[in-house]
């Protein structure tokens, strides 16, 4: 056997070894099992590839913590979410720059068992100059801030009352 | 998940889980890939030795792919969510060994060797063979017959005493080569100590589950350490006792720090305590200097470890220099399968020193590709840990990859001169019976785990989320 064809079948073998390895390590990067991320409700990216979604879906975490370093050491600024009304009167949540959602799914920060809240009814969240701001996120029957019903995301005052179903909520420090 | 809700753009994502696919088509084609990978090895040694195709290509490429395809259709029926990646590695490493056995076979120097010793030689290949048919019939059994792993956890007791026996066995039998690591039943030499591992791996994790809280909870900190209660160092210390009188009475390095080493893992794994890291390092470094202090057998191997090219110890054994010299002239790319000396290693050659052979002829980027496949096992294991449910499945999953890693550590470092040499094989390669069976069936237990744990959860109970809101009325 001539010297150039082992030396091809040598490095050949060593080649296939390593595509070997090389495709079984994409198997596992395949298989990494865990939790997909989609974004819902977003037009823009309805349809679009996950991969993209899941690209998109990590800046909002970091939106939430960028806040808490600044928002922290405003005065004024509330530090815990006090339940004042309703079947969870005296649960309060301390306000770390987390986004704060409130209904009757499971998953939510705070679970209403309230026939009147929806799955997914509001949520409380930080804006960039650490002020709280909260939303509807279209519930059945609508969020109180004070008196009124919420249609736009808005800041909250210290100590207004939110109202969710049976359920009222306020901040303070 | 669903919402009576809309939620606007941007900010709200959804997170839920990954359908678990099955995987076996994957499987499938990355065992087709390792039944060709080894028998293009076989050519290529044919050509290399005899500049022809050798004859029993065809035979043994059926051999393997048949093993391999039994393997598979096993799993696909039995373990449809097992981990894709467990069979075709072993496979590989398997086929892998098959080839370099027989290309061992093929040395003259081994072949007279044998016949001026022996009288006789015959070919190592063949049986090799026929003990990788029967491990993996041993690994069909467990994956057909073992429907759940937490079975296993019904027997921590009697795998205790199963394994002390199977360990304490080979003590009564006369030793082979200065280490009794074997025992003779009618002809047959069997090392126990492999199936020890799995055996006592399963006692490890059921005792340690039982009792990890035990021994994570009750503790002092001192200077950032966890200290357990004297009372709690009570299993470590007899285990440790345990592996000192392994190395004691059957003079087996590898053995005894196999079982110290793994059940130090595993209590680590169980109780998250750095400390208990620390103090089985301390234990087994004291133990280890304490024993080579007093028993020639290791002090013969500490010595032949440290001057390999002593003429003292040349004159005794030119084994690991040898195996140095092999590993040494492979170089980086080696001189290609079937062209390297490293059959001047003579005794062992395709056993222990194995890897001195894939050293030689397939040089430095062979070896990390074969070190690789072995660190992929015990990734999937570890993995396989990660993903398992319950804690007993996750300290035996732990447990049994961190056997394999250990086992491999304690070879490779042995014949390339990191730590003594002791009478192990490598897993899947090496030729011996035992070896292969041991380790076809801790795949197999594996496997199992790992298909109950990726196995996708049942659906769950109807949501009460999915319930309508009821409208205020006014």
């Amino acid at each position: 056997m001539s010297e150039l064809t082992l030396t091809v079948m040598r490095l050949g073998f060593l080649a296939v070894l390593w595509l070997f390895v090389i495709v079984a390590v994409q198997v596992i990067r395949s298989d990494l099992f865990g939790t997909r991320v989609t974004q819902r409700g977003s037009r823009r990216d309805a349809g679009r590839p996950q991969q993209q979604a899941a690209r998109q879906a990590a800046p909002p975490q970091q939106r939430q913590q960028q806040p808490s370093g600044g928002g922290r050491q405003r005065r004024n600024a509330p530090t815990k979410l006090v339940v004042s009304e309703g079947i969870l009167t005296g649960t309060t949540v301390a306000l770390q720059g987390q986004t704060i959602t409130l209904g009757r799914a499971h998953d939510s920060t705070i679970v209403l068992d309230d026939d009147y809240a929806s799955s997914r009814h509001a949520r409380i969240y930080p804006d960039r100059d650490g002020q709280w701001i909260v939303e509807d996120l279209g519930s059945t029957n609508g969020t109180y801030l004070d008196r009124s019903r919420l249609t736009t995301p808005t800041p909250i005052p210290l100590g207004a009352p939110i109202r969710i179903g049976k359920t009222v909520i306020e901040l303070r420090k | 998940m669903s919402s009576s809700t809309n939620t606007p753009a941007h900010h709200t994502s959804t997170i839920g889980s990954i359908g678990a696919p099955s995987r076996r088509n994957t499987e499938l084609a990355l065992l087709l890939f390792a039944v060709v990978i080894p028998v293009f090895a076989y050519a290529n040694v044919g050509l290399a030795i005899d500049g022809t195709v050798p004859s029993g290509l065809l035979g043994y490429g059926l051999g393997l792919g048949l093993l391999a395809g039994v393997g598979h259709l096993v799993v696909r029926k039995f373990a449809r969510y097992a981990d894709p990646l467990l069979l075709p590695l072993a496979t590989l490493l398997n086929g892998l060994g098959l080839v370099v056995i027989w290309r061992l076979d093929q040395s003259p120097r081994l072949q007279q060797r044998a016949k001026s010793l022996f009288g006789a030689f015959s070919p190592d290949a063949p049986k090799q063979l026929l003990y990788s048919a029967l491990g993996i019939a041993f690994f069909a059994v467990i994956i057909v017959f073992l429907k759940d792993h937490r079975i296993l956890q019904r027997y921590t007791y009697i795998s205790m005493v199963v394994s002390l026996v199977l360990l304490v066995a080979p003590v009564f039998f006369p030793a082979v080569n200065g280490a009794k690591i074997w025992i003779s039943i009618g002809g047959f030499t069997i090392q126990p100590g492999e199936f020890a591992k799995i055996i006592i791996a399963i006692f490890f994790s059921g005792y340690l589950m039982v009792k990890r809280d035990a021994l994570a909870l009750a503790s002092r900190r001192f200077m950032g350490l966890y200290l357990p209660r004297g009372r709690d160092l009570g299993p470590i210390l007899t285990v440790w006792a345990m592996s000192l009188l392994i190395l004691i009475f059957e003079t087996d390095l590898g053995t005894s720090m196999l079982f110290f080493g793994m059940f130090v893992v595993v209590l680590y794994v169980a109780t998250e305590r750095t400390s208990w890291i620390v103090f089985g390092l301390l234990m087994s470094g004291a133990g280890a200097v304490g024993v080579a202090s007093f028993e020639p057998h290791v002090q013969e191997r500490v010595n032949a470890w440290l001057n390999p090219f002593s003429p003292k110890v040349m004159a005794q054994s030119d084994q690991i220099a040898q195996s140095l010299m092999s590993f040494g002239s492979g170089g980086t790319l080696g001189t290609g399968l079937g062209q390297g000396n490293s059959d001047l290693i003579g005794f062992a050659a395709n056993s222990d020193f194995i890897f001195a052979t894939f050293g030689e002829e397939l040089g430095l980027a062979g070896v990390m590709a074969i070190l690789l496949l072995y660190g992929l096992i015990v990734e999937r294991g570890v993995r396989t840990a990660l993903a398992a449910r319950d804690p007993f499945g996750k300290l035996l999953a732990v447990g049994l990859s961190s056997a394999f890693a250990i086992q491999v550590f304690v070879v490779a470092g042995g014949v390339m001169g990191l730590i003594p040499l002791s009478g192990m094989t490598m897993p899947f390669v090496a030729y011996g019976g035992s070896s292969v069976i041991a380790n076809w069936a801790l795949i197999g237990i594996l496997i199992r785990i790992s298909d109950t744990a990726r196995r996708p959860a049942p659906a769950p109970a109807a949501n009460p989320d999915a319930e309508m809101t009821q409208v205020v009325r006014p």
